[in-house]
Parts: structure tokens; C-alpha cells; sequence
């Protein structure tokens, strides 16, 4: 049986685990693309494709989802690029590892919760808790880049991994209104754009100066983020740029007896 | 009232993924509209629930009474309808008495019988009560004095639907598709502490005021105390009672903005409220110390309504899911903007709000997104809409 190379399925209607199965259905028969229409917040998106093709056929699979997917979406995501026309609600790419997510739009509560590799580009804002307990290890370095501003507790109990935050949903010479930015973190690195209060940072947080590695990075991802959301950043600057990193890899070894 | 028959998790599943639905829709401009949207959007957080609690309250339901307090009472046996109906007598007007119209429905079971009264007080001469504090008092008698008895809904031209069961189900059993509002919220129920049983769904009223509850209050002890020393007697065996009584002594007797209401039940930290300028400070402080025992701790959104309008809070650290949205004079609240969506595809404005910051919509006015996306003490000017 042949399969077109791209398919497209109305999701209306459909239960979570219904869609989930067709889409692998899918994948298994060789679609290396996937379009959904009229997804209105089935959970799980891309989720447990691992298995039902190999490794390769993964990474070139694209999942392209118009309306408004459901919680977890890319939840142990493992190669495949979601990009979303519209916005995405809580726990986006939840413990991915690798492959990208892609909103055009806003992100809800969590984005980025636990992931371990991969990319998210986030076009506007996100809200609370953006990058709890990301990590790396090894190889391994989930990198998000969120184009507007995000609320309270960003990078929290954070052990790895790079967030960006471009603020270009700020106006001019506002500050971030984000507060307990990296509350617990012990690993990792947060860079943000545009003004904010020591009392927005989370205690054990130090303000390092940035290296030539990582104007690399950013410089990357700024371009990237550009691309994708067909926007100017020829206005970001790196030097608007605060880095934020832990100031010690066990910031609470004091408060544990042993 | 109760039969407690109905347990968390009947089937013993190791794991249910679950948390309450809650969903709010309002037209500013006073129109009444069918609840048909907001049964879609509800059917549509099937999953947030697990079918032990689903509800609705709609407001301007009742237009040929608009001066009688609408009592929804449910009955375990006709002999507690007796004994209601024989207390009910000398105390009220009874303008009319009918049995709620409802429907077999697949999925509801363990009814009991729902009736409805429209009343007026008939307060003795020599009192000094008001009739709000009478009409209150009254229910909280019957709630905690009959056998058998639950006063589940207390307002004029308002009524709250609700029971044991999914919230798609509940509708069609109180066959909802028949009434028109201009104010709806519903819930979707997944009992965590207590016990399912058809009082302790959702919404939860006391005459005008309703909520709508996702999450837990883990200071439902202290708030108990608290309540109970003004002399609230807490019945129902589920934290959102003290939410109730909460919006009744706050927003109702002492007349209190919402914008206050969401200081005292979700207030800022101290570290904050040292930030503030003075005179912030102060009101807060004031606040912190008058209403110290009203401070609701642990996870949670909520959606308040009376019959003119509609608030959403979380609490201070937003750790329950709310997103608020408008469409030309519509305004929406949800646990998923997915179910948004769903019955309004395009949206003049989404967001999300920041934990303890009210998104108030009144009649004939819309909140202003920004005002509740940052942080900020100060008085909301909200936007103008014709009625």
C-alpha cells in the first residue's frame, strides 16, 4: 500500500487518543509530514512516536497543527518538528529530547517543563513556572527561546538547558514583569532582554558577564527565532542582555542533614 | 443529605489524570443567550473531571419573578420535603412551588428530587434583621437542621444546576438547553479531599453569589475558625463552603470591590507589600490584619458571578490554570483556552492572568487584559460597553 508522503487529518471532534493513534498510523505507513486541522486541546500531541518508526524517519518528520492543541503537547518528543498556528496551553514539551516545537503564538503555564534536548521557539508571551527543572547532560542541551515575556517563577528548580527571553512584547523601557526568576536553580543559564529588579531574581542567582560562546549562541537563536516568525531582530542587541546562572550546583546542601 | 454513596475513584485505578474544569461566559451588555456553548466547552475538559460533580449557575433565568429569592432544594425523601415545605411555611411567601424539570439521563444516578420555590421573607415586625442576613440564615438552617434536605441555590432570577455526574450529563438532565442567561459558569468535578455527593458539586451559592472551584484549599481549617467565630456553620464536607462564606461576608454584607476581595483571599507576600507605595502598603497591611483568617491557601482558580458580573482570581502564585478572553461584548474564562476556542474561534483578546490579580467583567463593562497580565495595585478603569 502506497501513502502519500504528506497527510492531513481533521482533528473535530476527535478524542486525544483517537488522533494520537491516527497520527502514528500514519507515521508508520510513511508520512513524513502531518497536518492537522481544527485541533481544539487534544492532549499529548506527538507524543510516543518513538517505536513505531526508525530514528532517521523521525527527525525528518514534520507535524504541522492548526488551532489549539492541549496540554503536553511533545511530551517526550524525539526527533519530529512541531510547528503550531495558533497558541499552545500548558506543559509544551514536556521531558522532550530531541526535535522542535514551533508556536506562532502565545504559550501557556509550565512551556518547557523537565525537557532534556531539543529546541522550542516561542513567538510571544508564555506564562508562569517557563523551563521548570529543564537539564542537560552530556550532548544533551534543550535551548527555548520565547519572543515576548514571561510571568512569575521562570527557570524554576531550572538544572540545565538555555532560556531565552527576547521581550519584544515589552514597550520601550518597560521592565519585565516576571517575579522569582530561577527560584532553586542550580543548573543552566537564563538570558533575558530588557530591564529587571534584583528583587525579581530568586536568591543564588549571580548576573555572570557573557562569554564568546555564548554571544554565539544567542546570536544564533536571535537569527533563528527571526526566520521562523518572519520578524526584524535586527534591533536586538547582546548587550541589552542580562545572563542569569546559579551561583552554586547545590544551592540547598546547607538545609539536608546526611 | 448525606448520601455519601459515591467515593473518589469508585474503580480503584492506580492513576486518574484529572483536575476540575471551570468555565465562565458572560454577555456585558445584559443579553441572555443559550448555555450551549458552555456545554460544548465543558464536554470538551471531559478529562479534567472523573463524572463525580458537574454543575452550572445561570443568571436572568427567572424573569417573571425578579423580586422572589429562587430556593432549588434537594430532597433525599419526600418526608424531608415534608418536614421542608412545613418550615418553609410560616417563614415565606411561597409565590410558587414546582418540581425541577429534569430528564433520565444516561450516567445519572442516586437522584434525588429537586424542587424549586419562589419565596418572599416574611420577617417578624420587631426584628432588626436584614432580609439578605434573614434569607441566609434560613438556608444555612435548613442545610444543617433538616435531614435530608439541601437549599443548593438562593438567589432572584438565578438558579444553579448541578449533581453527581459529567457536567454534559448534568445539563441534559436539568434540560438546560431550555433556559437563556446572561451569565453562565460551570464546573467539572474531581474530588481530591472529600466525598462526591450532589450538594458538594459545583457551583456553590448563597443568594446572588456563586463559585466555581478548581483546586484545594489547604487552609480550610484556619478559614473554618475564622468563619465560624462570624457565625458561618460549615456542613457541606468540602474547602470551597469556606469560599462561599468568604464572598458572602466580603463582597455581599461588608460590600467590599472584588479588586479587595482578591487581596484578602489571595494576598500579595510581605516582600511585596514592603515594595508597595505607602499608601498600597497600608491598605494591605490593613487587609492582612483584618481579614488575616480569610487567606486561602494552596492551589486554586475560581470563578465568582452574581447577576452583574463575573470575576476570576487564583491564587497568589497561580497554581491552578486560568485563561480570560473576550469577543466584541462576550467575556470568557476557562481552565483550557482550548475550550475557548472551541465556541469562539476568533477572539478580540486572550490571556492568561497573573496569580492573585481579579479579571472583573460587570455589566456594560469588559476588563482590560493588560490590567490583570502584570502585576499591579492599582484601580482597574475597565472598558465601556453599551447595554
Amino acid at each position: 500500500m502506497s501513502i502519500a508522503t504528506s497527510i492531513e487529518i481533521d482533528a473535530a471532534g476527535l478524542y486525544y487518543k483517537e488522533l494520537n493513534a491516527q497520527i502514528r498510523d500514519a507515521v508508520s505507513e510513511g508520512a513524513l509530514k502531518v497536518v492537522l486541522k481544527n485541533v481544539t486541546g487534544q492532549r499529548y500531541i506527538g507524543t510516543n512516536l518513538y517505536g513505531t518508526v526508525d530514528r532517521d524517519t523521525l527527525r525528518k518528520l514534520e507535524i504541522e497543527i492548526h488551532g489549539t492543541p492541549g496540554n503536553d503537547l511533545g511530551m517526550f518528543l524525539d526527533g519530529p518538528t512541531i510547528t503550531v498556528h495558533g497558541n499552545v496551553m500548558d506543559g509544551s514539551g514536556n521531558t522532550m529530547n530531541h526535535g522542535r516545537i514551533v508556536a506562532h503564538g502565545r504559550a501557556g503555564d509550565i512551556t518547557g517543563f523537565s525537557a532534556r534536548g531539543g529546541e522550542m521557539f516561542i513567538k510571544g508571551n508564555a506564562g508562569y513556572r517557563v523551563g521548570i527543572h529543564m537539564k542537560e547532560y552530556g550532548d544533551m542541551r534543550p535551548v527555548m527561546t520565547i519572543g515576548g515575556a514571561t510571568q512569575d517563577f521562570l527557570g524554576e528548580y531550572m538544572a540545565g538547558g538555555v532560556v531565552i527571553i527576547l521581550g519584544l512584547t515589552l514597550k520601550p523601557g518597560e521592565a519585565h514583569y516576571c517575579n522569582h526568576v530561577g527560584t532553586g536553580m542550580h543548573g543552566g543559564m537564563i538570558f533575558l532582554r530588557g530591564n529587571i529588579e534584583p528583587h525579581q531574581i530568586g536568591t543564588g542567582v549571580g548576573m555572570p558577564e557573557l562569554t564568546d560562546k555564548d554571544a554565539e549562541l544567542l546570536t544564533n537563536y536571535i537569527a533563528e527565532y527571526g526566520r521562523l516568525f518572519d520578524t526584524d531582530v535586527s534591533e536586538i542587541k547582546l548587550e541589552d542582555f542580562t545572563k542569569l546562572a546559579p551561583l552554586s550546583v547545590r544551592p540547598y546542601k546547607q538545609v539536608y542533614a546526611y | 443529605m448525606r448520601d455519601l454513596s459515591m467515593v473518589c475513584n469508585p474503580y480503584n485505578e492506580d492513576k486518574v489524570i484529572s483536575a476540575c474544569s471551570i468555565f465562565g461566559m458572560m454577555d456585558v451588555s445584559g443579553k441572555p443567550f443559550s448555555g450551549e456553548p458552555v456545554f460544548r466547552a465543558m464536554e470538551n475538559m471531559h478529562d479534567r473531571g472523573n463524572g463525580l460533580g458537574g454543575g452550572f449557575a445561570v443568571y436572568g433565568i427567572y424573569p417573571e419573578f425578579p423580586d422572589h429569592y429562587a430556593l432549588h432544594i434537594m430532597y433525599t425523601s419526600q418526608a424531608a420535603r415534608h418536614e421542608t415545605e412545613q418550615y418553609l411555611e410560616p417563614r415565606f411567601l411561597v409565590e410558587r412551588s414546582e418540581e425541577i424539570p429534569t430528564r433520565k439521563t444516561d450516567g445519572i444516578n442516586n437522584e434525588p428530587l429537586v424542587y424549586r420555590y419562589f419565596v418572599l421573607p416574611k420577617i417578624p415586625k420587631q426584628s432588626e434583621v436584614t432580609e439578605e442576613d434573614f434569607m441566609v440564615e434560613q438556608v444555612l438552617r435548613v442545610n444543617a437542621e433538616i435531614d435530608g434536605a439541601f437549599v443548593f441555590s438562593s438567589g432572584k432570577n438565578m438558579g444553579v444546576f448541578k449533581g453527581v455526574g459529567f457536567p454534559e450529563q448534568i445539563a441534559r438532565y436539568f434540560r438546560l438547553e431550555e433556559y437563556q442567561g446572561h451569565i453562565w459558569t460551570a464546573h467539572g468535578r474531581f474530588p481530591t479531599n472529600s466525598q462526591a455527593w450532589w450538594g458538594g458539586a459545583h457551583p456553590f451559592c448563597m443568594l446572588d453569589w456563586t463559585v466555581v472551584h478548581n483546586g484545594e484549599l489547604s487552609s480550610y481549617g484556619a478559614n473554618r475558625a475564622y468563619l465560624e467565630t462570624i457565625g458561618y456553620k460549615c456542613t457541606m464536607f468540602t474547602d470551597t463552603e469556606v469560599l462561599t462564606y468568604a464572598i458572602d461576608l466580603i463582597l455581599r454584607r461588608e460590600k467590599l470591590p472584588p479588586e479587595i476581595f482578591a487581596r484578602v483571599i489571595s494576598p500579595p507576600l510581605w516582600e511585596e507589600i514592603d515594595r508597595m507605595p505607602e499608601d498600597e502598603r497600608k491598605l494591605q497591611t490593613a487587609l492582612r490584619s483584618v481579614y488575616g483568617g480569610l487567606l486561602m491557601n494552596g492551589p486554586f482558580s475560581i470563578v465568582v458571578a452574581n447577576g452583574s458580573q463575573m470575576i476570576a482570581v487564583t491564587d497568589r502564585i497561580r497554581l491552578r490554570p486560568l485563561t480570560a478572553a473576550t469577543k466584541d461584548s462576550t467575556l470568557y474564562f476557562s481552565s483550557e483556552e482550548a475550550s475557548i476556542r472551541l465556541v469562539s474561534l476568533e477572539l478580540d483578546h486572550v490571556w492568561t492572568p497573573m496569580g492573585g490579580v481579579p479579571v472583573i467583567g460587570k455589566l456594560g463593562a469588559l476588563p482590560v487584559p493588560e490590567q490583570s497580565t502584570k502585576r499591579n495595585y492599582t484601580t482597574s478603569t475597565p472598558v465601556e460597553v453599551a447595554r
